[in-house]
């Protein structure tokens, strides 16, 4: 059924058909309108699951943790400074192998205090041992909702999944969206089950401590299944096209790479601007690309390095600045990713969008142009830009 | 049937743990195990008694459990409940049941906990008070009386130990309106049990604030251990209670009541002396502690008694 939803809205539909039995919620612009929804969805009889009102972010990652110890499906929303609260439990999360599924309304961080959408919130939290996601548009945002379950709880897997989605550029703006039927998604995501739970036959410690001696183990395994995530990401993407009708790229969307001279990487809602410039360059006879990463972790360092091989320029572009840093988490990924593979490639940092600024097209079609001169051998390459800002503070660094 | 001494299973579900020896924490948990039976699920936060449980692959615990975030038992539980909830199993069949130290729960647990019982969710909690962070090394918590030298309340000239009163754990809960609360110490065992007991039975949010000293941390003998969970208690320092929320009660605000209320109280004095945490203390330590501790006790009595 098609509908006009705005992104919790819509990612509020995706987790209605993906029947969780526990909910914990706690609001937090932008966040909100996501629980709103789904409490609304439990008073109506549309859902039905145990909904917690928590006392604190700490507390809604805490109990969907307990929740998923009994091998209940669960998930819990925050945003930007309640993402930070709940931090320390990110990691027992994750290292407890709880495949919670979580929305981040990506958001700001203070100080200064700010509401609106950067990505800055989830980008500084890439090593809690989540698979992190970014959605695009709305549909996407649905979408993920349920693909995010099935890879979470895929037992090759076990991981917990955030799925990012930009703070009022999609949270709080309506798109059509076309809402799978409760019959395609119950038959794409099946009924969670798991041996990683209390056993009253057998009862089991869940938690508990690892010395040095074992401890290593433990990191290397979940690191290991980190990776397997991005085959298990491509097979439930696959049988999400065969039930639900909508085919996904993997950890990356690649637009017009392949004979690409330049090419701007990014993430999350920008990237519709990015293909419009790239398309607009096309149309003049420049070939120009965009790589949208849609998978952080686990990071899609042979996707990336295979997509920028034949680009003499690569530029990325993210709602994120690591103060003090080489360029942004983004920046410094992709260069890694590249690098690990003997692909060097110029390339330039664009920093936009913090706080929730604009990035407007004009901005994007300047950073293309960068990238065509760094391309064409001109400027100078490794560049940290930041949009909008080094006009007034003297230039980039 | 009420368990005693006699009828109390010989089954262990919390065994083979790396407790010191006479540890108050480790009796609490042994015998509340013992009480609520092999379906019981536990969950503890980093403290003692997971430091001492949950040593992979030297795991303690009979019955299913987890540790948890310090700050997080009390929404560990809720979660736990939740999930049983929505699979079907009923309180009844399986106690929720968390066991964390006082700065675990008066200190760092306090929200979490505040938030279990407004939402009345179906978990046992339980706080093995032993007056300090034990498991960090003696450190003062919201739960240290007056006058303990800690590690962070070092026992010096100018000041004895630590400078604040215990804080009222138990009115604060009570005050929520919690469906059942009640203070007990391990050195009266079978009143402990017994409340262990009728905490299981209830249903709603239930807590218990259990006196369980530390040999290692207030300087004692282990083999004292129990004796002055007695003393503590036939001192007045500490005080055996129950509140019955109002659903329980039937009564608006509930109702309190004092289990023990003796007439006269065994003097503080040797208490103090037999620990090292208190030797600094002076006759004005002292007059203060006995002061505060008649301050407490004429407003217990007047409004539970």
């Amino acid at each position: 059924m098609r509908k006009f939803l705005s992104g919790n809205e819509a990612f509020a539909e995706g987790v209605r058909l993906a029947r969780p039995q526990v909910i914990s919620a706690y609001p937090i612009t932008p966040q909100t309108t996501v629980v709103e929804a789904l409490a609304s969805m439990v008073e109506e009889g549309s859902l039905t699951c145990e909904y917690l009102h928590v006392e604190s972010e700490h507390t809604a990652l805490a109990a969907a943790m307990g929740a998923a110890a009994t091998g209940a499906r669960t998930f819990t929303a925050t945003s930007s400074q309640g993402l930070l609260y709940m931090a320390e439990c990110l990691t027992y999360a994750s290292g407890g192998r709880f495949p919670i599924v979580m929305m981040n309304a990506n958001r700001a961080l203070a100080l200064p205090w700010n509401i609106y959408g950067d990505q800055r919130d989830s980008l500084s939290l890439l090593d809690h041992g989540w698979i992190q996601v970014y959605a695009e548009n709305n549909q996407e945002a649905l979408d993920l909702a349920l693909m995010a379950y099935a890879v979470a709880e895929d037992e090759r897997v076990s991981l917990p999944v955030m799925v990012n989605v930009d703070g009022f550029a999609l949270t709080h703006t309506y798109e059509s969206v076309e809402v799978p039927a409760a019959e395609d998604a119950d038959a794409f995501l099946p009924p969670y089950r798991t041996a990683n739970r209390f056993n009253f036959e057998h009862p089991v410690s869940i938690g508990y401590s690892a010395g040095p001696e074992f401890n290593g183990h433990y990191q290397y395994w979940h690191h290991r299944d980190m990776l397997t995530a991005e085959a298990v990401v491509e097979e439930v993407e696959a049988r999400f096209a065969a039930t639900c009708g909508r085919r996904y790229p993997g950890l990356v969307d690649a637009y017009r790479c392949e004979d690409a001279d330049f090419v701007l990487v990014t993430l999350g809602s920008v990237a519709g601007i990015a293909r419009d410039v790239a398309d607009e360059l096309r149309a003049a006879g420049k070939r120009a690309g965009v790589l949208r990463i849609r998978y952080l972790r686990p990071v899609p360092g042979r996707q990336l390095a295979e997509a920028l091989a034949g680009a003499a320029a690569v530029g990325v572009l993210e709602k994120d600045i690591s103060f003090g840093g080489d360029g942004g988490a983004v920046f410094s990924t992709v260069l890694a990713a590249c690098a690990r593979r003997g692909v060097a490639r110029s390339a330039l940092n664009f920093i936009g969008g913090l706080g929730g600024a604009d990035i407007s097209r004009d901005q994007v079609r300047a950073c293309f142009a960068d990238l065509e001169r760094l391309a064409a051998g001109q400027g100078e390459a490794g560049q940290v830009v930041f949009l909008g800002i080094d006009d007034e503070e003297g230039g980039p660094r | 049937m009420t368990v005693n001494a006699r009828n109390i299973t010989d089954e262990e579900f919390f065994y083979g743990h790396k407790a010191c020896p006479g540890c108050g924490g480790a009796l609490v948990v042994r015998q509340v195990l013992k009480v609520l039976g092999p379906h019981a699920v536990s969950a503890l936060p980093a403290g003692c008694m997971s430091a001492v449980g949950f040593n992979f692959p030297q795991l303690a615990f009979g019955n299913n459990a987890t540790i948890t975030p310090f700050a997080a038992t009390a929404a560990v539980l809720s979660g736990i409940r939740a999930g049983l909830a929505a699979q079907g199993t009923a309180p009844e069949d399986c106690t929720v049941v968390g066991f964390a130290g006082d700065g675990g729960t008066a200190d760092i647990g306090l929200q979490a906990l505040s938030g279990a019982i407004d939402r009345n969710d179906d978990v046992l909690y339980i706080c093995y008070d032993n007056e300090a962070y034990m498991n960090t090394g003696i450190q003062k918590s919201g739960l240290t009386p007056f006058g303990a030298s800690t590690t962070t309340t070092p026992a010096g000239q100018s000041e004895h130990g630590c400078l604040t009163q215990k804080k009222s754990l138990f009115d604060i809960v009570a005050a929520h309106g919690i469906p059942y609360a009640a203070t007990a110490s391990v050195g009266y065992l079978s009143d402990f049990l017994k409340k262990v007991e009728r905490a299981r039975d209830v249903r709603g949010t239930r807590f218990i604030h259990v006196m369980a000293p530390c040999p290692v941390g207030w300087g004692f003998p282990s083999e004292d251990m129990v004796d002055v969970a007695k003393e503590i208690v036939d001192t007045g320092l500490w005080y055996l209670a129950e509140y019955e929320g109002p659903a329980l009660s039937g009564m608006p605000g509930g109702t309190f009541r004092l289990n023990r209320n003796p007439k006269a109280f065994k003097p503080i004095e040797p208490y103090l002396r037999r620990q090292g945490r208190f030797r600094a203390d002076d006759g004005a330590d002292l007059a203060a502690i006995e002061a505060a501790r008649d301050e407490r006790w004429a407003y217990m009595r007047e409004r539970w008694a």
